[in-house]
């Protein structure tokens, strides 16, 4: 069949728009951007018992420019704002935002005169993960939701 | 050589530490003010997670503040929950059933473990021990297991209510605390034996962050980081509540008042919390898990059901709250951090007129410049772990 | 010591400066003359037989309404001897300020800072009197109660940091 049949069977054909999404899929890096309650579930994420490696996307990087997965995890107030957008202008292309927890999604209980009414009023947001905190698993699922995305990505 | 090239000067050099840095425990900013590696000045900025909590509880019925005290501090919920229903329940002036004390107490003290835990993790993965933060979660996992058993969720259990609990243990629940608190001693010595005498360890928090017992009170710390200086001050002995009077455990003390100590305070403070635990398991009476008292607590869904007044009382409860007496409360417990202290202004209205909150992990960290001014860089990262923040209950 | 015996000392030392003694749920409040906070603060940590070595908490409340009047609330507790007390002091609403007490505890320092931030309070002689929760440029104090639960925001952030995007 084309190709393939004169290459034998130690190589594929694939285009290159899938092999570099499966590589960026394959290993992303989050930039764990912990601000409250929902930091501990995104801890509890990576420790043994949910080992986020086996999706993976444990190597948590706190440098920005390390890193293409940026989780925001917990109550985002004017006070910090600028300093979201500043560590999300700072990570290289292409990046995805995970808003994790009801505050990081709307505010949550809190509409206050002090807290962001939902992290999207400073960036763009790719997966919204409801939950006060949401569990690890809910964490996971967010995750191969970005990673589904990131499969129907082109260069 | 040019001679300007050879000629070294000196000069101060300020950094900002945070408040997106891995080892400020959150959203804690620092400036930082250096002589070479020395710090001359540390002035911590706090506010990055300010919620208005103390605003919006102004809004709020006084069940409907429970939720908002699970989210102070985050790593032990339960502690706040207890904290906040006492200051309550002391305003209406009511007492509660043995049974749902015994109940308070047995979660209170497992979730000083877990926050403990969390300490432990955090503070060691900090100073660069990472396998200790695996072993803390593989057993923080077995009591977030407990907790989900009884109130169904992981971290804000809510599981008080004013006047007792929620409901009733469930089953299988005693069982799953007897597995639990028979393992635990022997995984502390598993933690114990990775760092106690680890001389990289020892290196790292032996003599760093000194404070002495007079400064420790003049800056108003409490729990171990007071404790830590050799204060004998824990508020389950000197103002029992729940019961704790009927508990027998002993209060850890350190000597120098270093990383190290308040360490060795915690460590084995998770033993003593564990002790109370079996105590409390062993000892558990039976009864009911809340107080009836009329216009406070929600009648039996079985009343509500069958009889017009519960279910009158029940709805006027839902919609509208309790009315305690016009008046003001102080109330401490001896959360897994220190004193935590609410005090309630009442107007006599369903909502609570002001509501203060006096957050140990504020006070303690108020602390830090005097603990590590004059010391280097890296002990910074030693001290703001040893003093077991959390920036929830910092900003509110 | 017991609430009453607490009182009588005190009273007996600042008969002028101390007003009624309120005891609620076993315990006890004196209420002060702002003038003499410090002064009754150093009386009640150095005595030897009060002894409060401890600031457990200080903070406002807003009582504008009724009474045309800030309460500043100090909460004292005495590690040696066990005991606590509340002590109470009336500002103005206008122009509101009391002395302060950062140099008999140092932990009042950033307590003093926070109702500062939350309701304008000035503490006269504070080292460092800024705002600590609120941004900089944050107008107004949050806890007051003609201030509106959801803030007076001005501008929308996403005009601020998401223009030109989708």
């Amino acid at each position: 069949m084309g190709l393939e049949s004169h290459l034998g069977d130690n190589i594929l054909t694939t285009t290159l728009t899938t092999m570099v999404n499966w590589a960026r899929k394959s290993s992303l890096w989050p930039m764990p951007f912990g601000l409250a309650c929902c930091a501990i579930e995104m801890m509890a994420a990576v420790a043994p018992r949910y080992d986020l490696a086996r999706f993976g996307a444990e190597v948590f990087r706190f440098s920005p420019r390390q890193s293409d997965l940026m989780i925001v995890a917990g109550t985002l107030t004017y006070k910090m704002a600028s300093v979201a957008r500043k560590i999300y202008d700072q990570m290289p292309e292409p990046k995805w935002v995970i808003a994790m927890g009801a505050c990081a999604i709307s505010g949550g209980v809190y509409n206050t005169y002090s807290v962001v009414q939902g992290l999207d009023e400073v960036m763009p947001v790719d997966v919204y993960l409801p939950g006060c905190p949401p569990r690890p698993e809910a964490l996971i699922h967010a995750i191969m939701e970005i990673q589904k995305k990131i499969e129907k990505e082109s260069l | 050589m040019t001679e300007s090239a050879t000629t070294t000067t000196t000069h101060l050099m300020t950094i900002n530490m945070g408040p997106q840095h891995p080892s400020t425990h959150g959203v804690l900013r620092l400036l930082l003010e250096l002589d070479g590696e020395m710090i001359t000045k540390a002035v911590p900025h706090v506010g990055f997670l300010h919620r208005g909590v103390e605003k919006l509880a102004e809004y709020r019925t006084y069940h409907q503040c429970i939720p908002l005290t699970d989210r102070l501090d985050y790593v032990a919920p339960f502690s706040n929950n207890l904290a906040y229903a006492l200051t309550v329940e002391k305003l209406l002036g009511i007492e509660i059933p043995e049974r749902a004390q015994h109940i308070r107490v047995l979660l209170c003290e497992l979730t000083r473990i877990t926050s403990h835990l969390l300490w432990l993790a955090t503070h060691a993965l900090d100073i660069g021990a990472m396998t200790v933060f695996f072993y803390c979660f593989r057993e923080r996992e077995a009591i977030y297991d407990i907790f989900e058993l009884v109130s169904g969720a992981r971290m804000h259990l809510s599981y008080i209510r004013v006047g007792g609990v929620a409901r009733d243990i469930p089953g299988g629940f005693l069982e799953k605390i007897r597995t639990f608190v028979s393992e635990f001693p022997s995984r502390i010595n598993e933690y114990e034996t990775l760092l106690t005498d680890n001389p990289i360890w020892k290196k790292r928090t032996v003599g760093v962050g000194i404070i002495s017992a007079e400064d420790a009170i003049d800056f108003g710390l409490s729990g171990p980081s007071l404790r830590g200086s050799g204060v004998n001050w824990d508020i389950r002995k000197s103002e029992p509540y729940s019961g704790y009077d009927k508990y027998n455990f002993a209060v850890p003390l350190g000597k120098n008042g270093d990383v190290y100590d308040r360490y060795r305070v915690r460590i084995e403070e998770m033993h003593q919390s564990n002790r109370i635990v079996h105590q409390a398991l062993n000892i558990l009476p039976k009864g009911d898990c809340i107080a009836s008292i009329p216009n406070v607590t929600l009648p039996s869904k079985e009343d509500v059901e069958t009889k017009m007044e519960s279910m009158i009382s029940h709805f006027k409860l839902i919609t509208d709250g309790i009315h305690p007496p016009k008046g003001e409360v102080y109330t401490s417990i001896e959360a897994p951090k220190g004193e935590l202290g609410f005090y309630l202004v009442s107007d006599g209205s369903s909502r609570p007129y002001r509501l203060k909150i006096r957050p140990p992990s504020f006070v303690n960290l108020e602390a830090l410049p005097k603990m590590v001014e004059g010391r280097l860089l890296s002990d910074v990262v030693a001290t703001i772990g040893s003093l077991d923040i959390v920036l929830g209950e910092i900003d509110r | 010591m017991d609430n009453e015996a607490i009182a009588t000392c005190v009273k007996t030392r600042f008969p002028e400066e101390i007003g009624d003694a309120r005891i609620f749920r076993n315990e006890l409040t004196l209420m002060v003359k702002k003038e003499y906070v410090a002064d009754v603060a150093r009386f009640l940590k150095e005595n030897k037989e009060l002894e409060f070595d401890f600031l457990s908490d200080l903070c406002g409340v807003d009582r504008i309404a009724t009474d045309d009047v800030f309460e500043v609330v100090y909460h004292f507790y005495s590690i040696q001897k066990n005991h606590r007390v509340r002590i109470k002091a009336l500002v103005p609403a206008i122009e509101p300020s009391i002395p302060t007490v950062t140099d008999v505890w140092k932990t009042a320092n950033w307590h003093e800072r926070e109702t500062y931030d939350m309701f304008g309070i000035m503490f006269v002689g504070h080292p460092d009197l800024r705002k600590i929760l609120t941004p900089d440029d944050f107008e107004g104090h949050p806890l007051r109660k003609d201030y509106p639960l959801d803030g007076r925001q001005p501008a929308k952030l996403r005009d601020i940091y998401r223009k030109g995007e989708a």
